[in-house]
Order: structure tokens, then C-alpha cells, then sequence
């Protein structure tokens, strides 16, 4: 049996998928990065190896931030190109948008035929991304996925800074102010939710499928919200947070070996 | 990674800014006038006819950013913020051995710039019309050649003869065509010369002073290359074949030019002013030397200009000449006229020219290095 290994080292989580050469999932693993990818990339050959995988029968692709920290990769392709190809294995389709919201950064990528034909990303600041709800969760004491729960029964706030650290500053007064802190997840997300919104202004979303991958697809709350601003339906499920993994293993199906 | 081939006598561009640094010394020794310029449209005729040597004065170059803030705004353009650093702090020897300065009101980030400029050093500013089809635009502009000329006279205490302008126009009409024909090896397929090589050579030699040994070496550059590429390149597979758009490039070389054919692909061509825009376009030979000066020079397609119908030509017919497969844009951080004309040349390029498009906008930091080596890798990667 071959051992198609996609590696996505993000900024914030690794993923690795393993799949066999009927395009099955075998493993799925998700770690912390660290602060070391390298260490993380052989914390994960370890794991793998445990798991019976014979290197000698496997084809290694890596993706994201880390992806060249993985010295026993054969190959590194972008978390753009990734994220792409894996979505239209996980939803079916081979037109579809993504709308990809990681640790450090927001991307948005429309695949033709499955191919890659233009992406947006945001630039080197962190608005509208997981780092950002990070942040405010830890700063109103919450879990990222709570901040969600809370923002649904939310409302009548909202954080007009873009940039993370006045963003900060701003739901510091407003929590001052007695502000409940629903309300302020409500705002939190709503920021997200508009930052997304205005960079899908600038590509084509309404005649293709819209689907949202990365570690935020989980969070339900946010991706109706996505849907209401967007006025088009996205799809999300558990595994397109692995879907950079997954284009990942893919792509290293397609190595000769 | 694959590392750029390049020739074992390679200059890089710092080596060739410290030699034109000790011959630019040594010509100020001799008595020489020199007149230092920022941007292509300087008509540097004007300079040659004053018997003075023109030098392009940095603007490029982190760490010339610092000393400038102390006086500019953070969120302004790189460039500028590194001309001005550059020149305050005397890192740039260009603008430490200039008499004075030939600039222009391209942007309004330049323009306010040169007025603390000339509080260092006597600056003329040339003041553009902000579009070249405006009524009268022609004559104003016209004018302002007029005004260089007199004041770069009075400067020196010299009369510019009509005789020295037109031997300079015919000089400097064949170093463009020397460094055109440079540029268009570009066109061959699969490219014999990285992009990074190719920018290198022009950039360094703007400081090449002696221009008849500049035309020389250029065109026995471009044979060298037309001859290599049909010995060993003919008929071979190309890389990805990238153009390059929008603001000046030097700047942003190792951190842009570099990674596009480090991660795969061949810059073939630069549609900027670091490219071929101005020199395909010779001043016209038959006229009064003034009159022909001020047309050639209000025809430069830089985005400061409304409209600037020229850079959709210039772009259309280098994607077609170059065989181009994808465009990238580089907008420097704070270039309002670039950034808003960002769009316009997406929907042109992907829409008429019917090939993929990416705009990133960075600036001289390596801070985002790793956004835009994703960026960059993904564009190519959807090249194929």
C-alpha cells in the first residue's frame, strides 16, 4: 500500500493527513506548532511512524508557514494551491470558492475545473483572522469556540478598529463600560465577519459554491453570520479544517515514486 | 531551491553603486558639474547639454527609512521616505557629490518631499501637468522644460546651446535603443537571462557616466545572450514566463524579482520604470530640440498621470511580445496612484489580455517576507 502524507504546518495548529491510494483517509492528527515547526515536523514522523506507516512506500507534501521546515518532505506546494484542491475533494465539486480563515491570515481562493484561478489574502496584519478572535476571546476570558456561542445571543455592538491591538484596546473600555459580554462577542464577530465580507467584494463569489476551511469552519455561529453578509449559502463541515492537509496528500499522490 | 544562474563577471548592484561612487569622485575632482535625478521623467538632455554628468540619486534602501521619518510620516511611500533618508543622512554619495537637483511633481508625496529636499540642496522641481491631454497641458509642460533649462543656466552661469541638446538627444536616442534591445532578449523563449540579472545590469548602469562605453557594453551584452540562447536555450521548455507591473522595482529586487524565479518562474519583461516604458519611446530627431523634449517626456505611462491610457497599451503589447503567462503587480506601501489603479489593470489583464493577475503591495522591509513568498508561490503554482 502506498502512503500519501500531506503535512500543514500553520501558524497556529499542524495537521497531517494520511491517505492510501483510493484517496481514503487512514490517519488525521492535529498538534499545536509550537514554537519550533522543525520539532513539530519530527514529532510527527514519530507519531506516523507508531502508526505503521512505512516511509519506504510514502510520498510527503508539505504546506503552510512551516512548510519548509519539514526536512523529510519531497515536496512543498503552497497552503493556497492546498486548500483549493483539498475543499473540492471534501465538498464534492470542482467549482467552488474557498474561504480559508486561519491563525495569521484570511484567504479567500476561487478553483475552476480544480484548478487555482485567483485568490485574495489579507496582508501582514491580523484582522479577520483566528489570532484575532483569539485575542479578544482571552481578553474576555473565554474559549474562541464560546466567544462563538455567546456572540449568537448577542447584539447592537460593534468594534470598529481593524487593527488587533486597538481592536483590544477598544473592547478593554467597552467591558469597562459594563457592555455584556455577549454583546461584545456579537461585535468581535461581527468585525470578522465584515473584514471577510469586504475581501470577497473583490472576487466573483455569486455563481460558485462557497465553502469555508481552516481552523474556524467549526464555529457555526460564524459561518451563519458569513452566510447572512454574503447573501449565498457556505458549507463547512468537521474535516475542512484539514482541507490544506488534505490538497496536501493529494498532491503527494501525484509524486512518482 | 534552485539558485539564479548567473555570469561569473556579475556585478551586483551594490558593487557597481560603490565603483560609480569612486569614479563619480573621481569626476568631481576633474571639475565635473553633476546634477542629480530621481525619476524617469527628468529629461536628462537638459543635464548632458550643461556639460554635466547626470546621476540617479537612491531611493531605495531600509535603512535610509529611519532618519526620514523623523521628518515624513510613517505611512507614506518607501521610496520616498528612502530618498530623503538617503539623502539627509549622506548615505546616498550620489546625492553628497550632486550640485543640485532635477526633480518633477510626480506625486503629491514626492513633491512635498522635494520641498524639504531643497532646504539640503538647491532642487528645481519641473511641475507636471496632472494629465498630458489636458488643453494646454502640451504648452505648460513645455514651459517647464523651458524653466529647467534656465535655471540649471543661471545655476551654472552657461548657456545650453540648441547644438549641445540636439547631440545630447541623439546620444541619449541610441542608449535607449542599446538598453531596449538589452531589455527585449526578455522576448526570447525560453528566457536566456534571469529577470534579476537582467534589472541588475540596467539599474547599475545608470551609473555608468561615460554613456558611448555604456551603449558599447550593452550591445555586446545582447549578442552574447541572442548567441547563448540559440546554442543552448532553443527550442528547450520555459518556465512560467512572468511580466512585471506597477511601481519601480529596485527597491524591492531580493525580496520580489529574486523569489518569482528562486520559486519557478522567468521575469521576462518589467512594464515600470525599471523596465523599457520610457525607452521605447526616442525623442523625436527633427524638431526643436525643447519642444520634441517636453513631448517625449509627458508621454511616460506612470500611474501619476489622468488618465494614463499609455500603460494599457504598453502592458497589452508586452504580454504579447514577451509571451507572457501571468502578470505581477508590485504597488509600493502608500502609492495611492498605483494602488487605485490596481483594479483597472486586473480587469484588464485577466479580462482582455485573458491571463492570471496578482497585485501585492509591500514595501522595503522583509518583515512580510513570508505572505508574499505565499503569494508568490501560489501564483505560480497556478501557472502551472
Amino acid at each position: 500500500m502506498r502512503y500519501n502524507i500531506g503535512i500543514d504546518i500553520g501558524s497556529t495548529c499542524a495537521k497531517t493527513i494520511v491517505l492510501d491510494e483510493n484517496k481514503n483517509i487512514l490517519h488525521r492528527l492535529l498538534q499545536p506548532t509550537g514554537w519550533s515547526s522543525v520539532e513539530t515536523a519530527e514529532a510527527i514522523r514519530e507519531k506516523l511512524t507508531q502508526l505503521g506507516v512505512d516511509w519506504d512506500r510514502a510520498a510527503v507534501v508539505a504546506t503552510g508557514y512551516g512548510r519548509i521546515s519539514v526536512p523529510y518532505a519531497d515536496k512543498c506546494v503552497t497552503e493556497i494551491t492546498c486548500h483549493g484542491r483539498g475543499a473540492c475533494h471534501i465538498f464534492g465539486s470542482e467549482d467552488l470558492t474557498v474561504i480559508d480563515i486561519g491563525g495569521q491570515d484570511t484567504k479567500l481562493i476561487c478553483v475552476d475545473d480544480s484548478v487555482v484561478k485567483d485568490f485574495i489574502m489579507n496582508d501582514k496584519c491580523s484582522a479577520g483572522t483566528g489570532r484575532f478572535l483569539e485575542i479578544m476571546a482571552n481578553t474576555l476570558a473565554v474559549k474562541p469556540e464560546e466567544l462563538c456561542s455567546l456572540a449568537a445571543h448577542g447584539g447592537g455592538v460593534s468594534i470598529s478598529s481593524m487593527c488587533t491591538v486597538f481592536a483590544e484596546s477598544e473592547v478593554i473600555s467597552l467591558i469597562g463600560r459594563g457592555e455584556k459580554k455577549e454583546n461584545i462577542a456579537f461585535g468581535v464577530v461581527d468585525s470578522i465577519v465584515k473584514k471577510v465580507s469586504t475581501q470577497a467584494g473583490r472576487l466573483n463569489l455569486k455563481d460558485s459554491k462557497v465553502c469555508l476551511t481552516g481552523g474556524l469552519c467549526e464555529f457555526d455561529y460564524l459561518r451563519q453570520r458569513l452566510e447572512k453578509t454574503l447573501g449565498i449559502s457556505v458549507e463547512a463541515c468537521p474535516d475542512a479544517r484539514y482541507a490544506g492537509a488534505i490538497g496536501a496528500a493529494l498532491s503527494a499522490a501525484a509524486i512518482r515514486k | 531551491m534552485p539558485e539564479i544562474k548567473l555570469p561569473e563577471d556579475f556585478v551586483t548592484y551594490p558593487e557597481a553603486r560603490k565603483k560609480a561612487f569612486m569614479a563619480l569622485k573621481a569626476l568631481k575632482e576633474q571639475g565635473r558639474r553633476v546634477v542629480g535625478i530621481f525619476c524617469t521623467y527628468a529629461p536628462q538632455e537638459l543635464i548632458d547639454a550643461a556639460d554635466a554628468t547626470s546621476v540617479s540619486l537612491c531611493a531605495i534602501g531600509e535603512e535610509n527609512i529611519p532618519a526620514a521619518e523623523k521628518v515624513l510620516p510613517k505611512n507614506l511611500c518607501p521610496l520616498i521616505k528612502a530618498s530623503y533618508g538617503g539623502a539627509v543622512t549622506d548615505h546616498c554619495p550620489f546625492f553628497y557629490f550632486s550640485d543640485m537637483v532635477l526633480a518633477e511633481s510626480t506625486c503629491d508625496g514626492k513633491k512635498k518631499m522635494y520641498e524639504y529636499l531643497d532646504k539640503l540642496k538647491h532642487t528645481h522641481v519641473m511641475q507636471l501637468p496632472p494629465g498630458r491631454d489636458g488643453r494646454g497641458a502640451q504648452e505648460y509642460w513645455r514651459q517647464e522644460v523651458v524653466a529647467a533649462k534656465e535655471d540649471i543656466e543661471n545655476f551654472y552661469g552657461i548657456t545650453i546651446t540648441e547644438e549641445k541638446l540636439r547631440e545630447a538627444i541623439k546620444l541619449r536616442n541610441r542608449e535607449r535603443k542599446a538598453i531596449l534591445d538589452y531589455y527585449e532578449v526578455g522576448r526570447l523563449k525560453p528566457s536566456p537571462i534571469s529577470g534579476y540579472e537582467l534589472n541588475t545590469v540596467i539599474t547599475s548602469n545608470e551609473y555608468a557616466f561615460d554613456i558611448e562605453k555604456k551603449i558599447a557594453f550593452l550591445e555586446k551584452r545582447t549578442a552574447e545572450l541572442v548567441e547563448k540562447y540559440h546554442s543552448e536555450y532553443e527550442g528547450k521548455p520555459s518556465r512560467p514566463r512572468i511580466l512585471i507591473s506597477g511601481c519601480p522595482t529596485h527597491g524591492v529586487i531580493d525580496k520580489v524579482i529574486k523569489r518569482i524565479e528562486e520559486l519557478g518562474a522567468d521575469v521576462v519583461g518589467f512594464e515600470n520604470c525599471c523596465g523599457p516604458r520610457e525607452k521605447k519611446d526616442p525623442v523625436d530627431e527633427t524638431k526643436d530640440p525643447i519642444t520634441a523634449l517636453a513631448e517625449k517626456y509627458l508621454r511616460v505611462n506612470c500611474s501619476v498621470m489622468s488618465p494614463n491610457p499609455g500603460r494599457y497599451e504598453a502592458l497589452s503589447e508586452q504580454i504579447d511580445d514577451y509571451q507572457v503567462d501571468g502578470v505581477i503587480e508590485v504597488v509600493l506601501m502608500a502609492c495611492h496612484t498605483y494602488a487605485i489603479e490596481s483594479e483597472a489593470m486586473k480587469q484588464f489583464v485577466t479580462k482582455e489580455k485573458g491571463i492570471p493577475f496578482l497585485s501585492i503591495t509591500t514595501d522595503y522591509s522583509t518583515t512580510d517576507q513570508g505572505q508574499i513568498d505565499t503569494r508568490l508561490g501560489a501564483f505560480i503554482e497556478l501557472l502551472g
